[in-house]
């Protein structure tokens, strides 16, 4: 049972983290339709960013949450500019363009920020300065570190925010409009541009923090860091239905909890003919499920599609 | 058209021509009594410091074979190092290999890395030159069959059952689990790890998996953890050994972890913070500070640094070329060859010998373990029997002073 608590405990920290990506793409793609699969790397440079801070102010012999907080606080609005940058420079100039054109570019922006990351960093893993001395806490008969309690607490924190935002803000209120139909919100005097810039804005806040959590939650950061986060967070997004805010919470946590209970238990069940290399399998075993019986992902709603 | 016929007539011409002229040319460098011996490792980039290390190596062999005056084919003879730099790339590697065939060096020391010395394997074969490496250990290097091809040091797949004997000898575990990152390297390693430990009577609990960038193994060690095993292996490198470590201990899993050299680093330090205390890994060969003491003390006479890694296995791969040579009484690849495949040679390394492959039988491992942030090594695992460092060194050290006493 205990082992099971564990599963349960890992699942949760991992799906957490994937519930904060993939608030960005469902939150990108609400808006603009458009699959933006340089989210991922964002969310290295976020890492990245912190790393070098961490670096820089370790010596200087501030208090280890003074320094991660500062870290942080770099590598939010560092990833903030990307986000603007991003937008502004590759995404707005394909606005009217045929929705493959804006899809390729989101490929070319994520080869762009991997290269540039491995300029800068290096290629090799760099190793996640461990400031905060891990501590664990038992709980049931399982263990729970001090820095899976953060990233639990700072996602919920996060989506809580997020959810406020959308739903009780002006500028959520024109975020909601402009997805339901652009021309039409711009008609009643919302700047569409303007909103989705701080999508994407918001967006890259949020994985810049999860970058972060990521990285001192392994110890490790590399500039392909961001790839498969952000596949297995693209994937969380569709699993929730992509579009919907609570879609990718719920999608993130399940993602999370099926990967960890499947690499625990999929060698039992099946007898040890698939070990626990086959965990993504899987958990996309899982999604292809999912999306055959609710093509619109869990959350999603059957909608038509806008041209 | 033209130009290419032109161009395959004027390659041919010279190949004849300078195919004639080879056996001259060779003999005029002997007559000239300079015998001409390459060295190849990377003197540029990440990994400089190491190539430096292995070329001195082969220059200190050099130098005090030129003091000691030796004659070859009643002659004296002088030798002569031509050293050149791969830059630990397989393009530059041949290229530079090509170089050294064209300048018709006698024999090769090198290249430092697996990689480079691969590829560059087959041109030296194919101009029939001796090349005796100190660093390389990828198994491949002498699974192609070359005749001219030897190393010094030990095998990547003698690493597996080195580190699996001294678990099973030193931990005496009743259950291991054994974990792989999926690649040829690390499945490699644990399979032969497996073997050895079920061979030792211990219990292996049914392979998990990852892959080599798995960040992500508490599912697995959670597992792990439930069947609470005595000893942990991991088949793979320090970039996912790291994160593997640092979350076993944060599950609380107690037992002993170990690993390959691709996660036996100082690198583990850093990715698995104070988790990496007391993990034990191995690496190919012995580390420097345990050559011979003579060999220590004339590196640091001649370059006033202590030897990096690889040199006294340079230095042995030099020495042994010029001492087939003497034995042979000839510099000429094709008469010493033959000599150089049955040599018995005492190095700084030990004694050397080579099998029909042309790897070093009897290769030694080293077991390392991490202590107070600091790599340090506790054993040399040698024919399958197990000396503490300790004594390896005071066995290394004395059998150098009796070779001393007879000079």
């Amino acid at each position: 049972m205990d082992i099971f608590i564990q599963q349960i405990i890992n699942g949760l920290t991992l799906g957490a983290v994937y519930a904060v990506v993939a608030l960005g793409y469902t939150m990108v793609y609400g808006i603009i339709q458009l699959i933006n699969f340089a989210h991922g790397e964002v969310v290295m440079i976020g890492a990245m960013v912190a790393f070098s801070v961490i670096g820089a102010l370790a010596p200087s012999g501030l208090p280890p949450g003074v320094v991660v907080l500062a870290a942080t606080g770099c590598a939010i609005p560092a990833c903030m500019l990307i986000g603007y940058a991003m937008e502004r420079l590759a995404y707005r100039p394909l606005r009217g363009a045929p929705r493959l054109a804006p899809l390729i570019t989101a490929i070319g922006i994520s080869i762009i920020l991997q290269h540039v990351a491995m300029m800068i960093w290096s290629r090799n893993p760099l190793a996640f300065p461990q400031i905060i001395k891990a501590q664990s806490y038992d709980l049931a008969g399982a263990t729970i570190t001090n820095v899976q309690i953060a990233i639990l607490a700072i996602s919920v924190a996060m989506m809580a925010g997020l959810v406020a935002l959308v739903y009780r803000t002006k500028l959520g209120t024109a975020m909601r409009a402009t997805a339901q139909n652009p021309q039409i919100a711009g008609l009643m005097g919302v700047d569409a541009n303007r909103v989705i810039a701080f999508t994407f804005v918001i967006g890259a806040a949020l994985a810049a923090v999860a970058g972060v959590m990521v990285a001192s939650y392994y110890g490790i950061a590399h500039y392909t860091m961001g790839s498969q986060l952000g596949l297995k967070a693209f994937c969380a997004a569709v699993l929730g239905g992509i579009g919907n805010i609570p879609g990718a919470m719920l999608g993130g946590v399940l993602l999370g909890l099926v990967e960890a209970l499947g690499a625990g238990y999929i060698g039992d069940l099946t007898g040890n003919v698939f070990g626990s290399n086959y965990q993504d399998v899987f958990a996309f075993m899982v999604l292809i499920a999912v999306l055959v019986l609710r093509p619109s992902g869990l959350l999603g709603e059957r909608v038509g599609d806008r041209t | 058209m033209i130009r290419t016929h032109f161009g395959v007539v004027a390659i041919a011409v010279i190949a004849v021509v300078s195919g004639c002229g080879e056996d001259k040319k060779r003999a005029q460098v002997y007559r000239g009594f300079t015998i001409a011996i390459g060295s190849v490792a990377p003197l540029t980039g990440g990994i400089a410091h190491l190539g430096k290390d292995n070329e001195n190596g082969a220059r200190l062999a050099i130098e005090e074979a030129n003091a000691a005056k030796i004659k070859i084919g009643s002659k004296d003879a002088a030798f002569e190092l031509v050293s050149h730099d791969d830059q630990a790339d397989p393009k530059v590697g041949t290229t530079v290999a090509q170089k050294l065939v064209d300048a018709k060096v006698a024999g090769v020391v090198g290249h430092l890395n697996s990689g480079t010395s691969i590829p560059a394997s087959s041109i030296y074969s194919q101009a029939g030159i001796p090349v005796i490496s100190g660093s390389a250990t990828n198994p491949k290097l002498t699974e192609q069959g070359f005749k001219t091809q030897f190393r010094v040091v030990g095998r990547d797949d003698q690493q597996g059952p080195a580190i699996a004997s001294y678990l099973a000898a030193t931990t005496k575990p009743k259950l291991a689990a054994v974990i792989d990152d999926a690649t040829a390297y690390g499945e490699g390693i644990a399979n032969e790890v497996e073997k050895t430990l079920k061979a030792a009577g211990v219990n292996v609990l049914p392979r998990e998996k990852g892959t080599d960038k798995t960040t992500d193994w508490k599912a697995v060690l959670t597992k792990v953890k439930g069947r609470n095993p005595d000893a942990v292996f991991y088949g793979g490198m320090d970039a996912t050994g790291g994160p593997l470590l640092k979350q076993g201990r944060e599950l609380g899993i107690k037992s002993v972890f170990s690993f390959g050299d691709g996660a036996c680093t100082d690198k583990m330090k850093e990715l698995a913070g104070e988790a990496a205390d007391g993990l034990l890994c191995s690496q190919a060969g012995i580390p420097a500070q345990a050559a011979s003491k003579k060999f220590l003390d004339a590196y640091k006479k001649r370059f006033n640094v202590d030897p990096i890694l690889y040199s006294p296995f340079t230095y042995d791969a030099a020495n042994i070329l010029i001492e087939a040579m003497k034995k042979a009484d000839s510099a000429d690849p094709a008469k010493y060859l033959p000599v150089l495949q049955k040599i018995e040679f005492a190095g700084a390394t030990g004694k050397i010998a080579f099998d029909a492959k042309g790897d070093r039988s009897d290769a030694e491992m080293t077991i390392f373990t991490m202590k107070g942030g600091k790599l340090e090594p506790i054993a040399i695992i040698k024919g399958g029997k197990t000396v503490s460092y300790q004594d390896f060194i005071a066995q290394a050290a004395a059998p150098q002073q009796g070779d001393a006493a007879k000079k």
